[in-house]
């Protein structure tokens, strides 16, 4: 196993609850609105959700405390950012998931299309 | 679309992933290469114990390291031709873990069509990552490396 493989291992631990953090559609649209446009106040965050400003709160207290977010005061405001790295280890085990599949899904292939022309077995 | 798949496709998207393949030979053959036993152990590297049937429960047999191992994959639903389904411990590889208990997550392959029927488009969707403990999920994640490298090896090799 290469070191940076070992090392993305040693941190898988901490994905669970970051994965149960991101099962949730409002969640989402902000961690998508922070990427594209944050740092973001929670009430720029709230602008045209259809959301509480309360329940935006919420889900950004719940995403902060799995290390997606993080937030700073500017005066009295409480302003929101990405918190890249936790993102990239959830990303990383799904990606990891796939590239299993890719694999087989091209074995499949090979096999299919090899075995066509000269009707093997 | 079926309604199967529009459910999955509202599913978090943390919960599954989602592969496309698509294969130049007509549909019929791709579906014996997925849903028969005899074709689907050779290019996915495992030995079965017996063919797929819907409700069956398929043992299959794989080598990691020299160490035998086994698998149960739990057959849910066949369309001749179009959908198989089945549901299985994802990276179940330890033989001293007991994964019985462990939920399961959903394997589908689904076929289509394309080029005037001269190709196939095979999507294979897993779902129900969320559900699985999460130290399984990091012991999945160490255990790929030496498992699923072996077994594309192995293919190469059975295909050259």
């Amino acid at each position: 196993m290469s070191p940076s493989r070992a090392r993305a291992a040693s941190k898988l631990p901490d994905a669970a609850p970051v994965f149960a953090a991101l099962g949730d559609t409002t969640r989402l649209g902000l961690l998508g609105r922070l990427s594209a446009a944050g740092p973001l106040s929670i009430s720029r965050l709230s602008e045209g959700t259809g959301v509480t400003r309360q329940a935006i709160t919420r889900h950004l207290d719940a995403l902060e405390r799995v290390g997606l977010v993080r937030d700073d005061w500017h005066g009295r405001e409480r302003v929101f950012s990405l918190d890249a790295k936790r993102l990239e280890i959830a990303r990383q085990y799904l990606d990891h998931v796939a590239a299993q599949w890719n694999a087989a899904a091209a074995r499949l292939k090979a096999f299919v299309e090899d075995g066509l022309d000269s009707s093997r077995g | 679309m079926t309604a199967q798949a529009q459910q999955a496709t509202d599913k978090p998207v943390t919960d599954r992933i989602e592969t496309r393949v698509e294969v130049n030979a007509p549909r019929s053959r791709v579906w014996r290469a997925v849903s028969t036993a005899r074709e689907f152990e050779t290019w996915f590297g495992i030995q079965l114990d017996g063919e797929f049937a819907a409700g069956a429960t398929v043992r299959g047999r794989i080598t990691i390291k020299g160490e035998p191992l086994t698998l149960d994959l739990s057959v849910e639903r066949i369309e001749p031709e179009h959908y198989f389904s089945y549901r299985w411990h994802p990276y179940a590889l330890d033989p001293k873990v007991d994964y019985s208990a462990e939920p399961r997550t959903l394997v589908e392959f689904r076929l289509d069509e394309i080029a005037d029927g001269k190709s196939t488009a095979v999507t294979i969707v897993e779902s129900g990552f969320d559900r699985i403990p999460l130290a399984r999920r990091a012991e999945a994640y160490r255990m790929n490396d030496k498992g699923w490298a072996g077994q594309t090896k192995k293919l190469a090799a059975y295909v050259a």
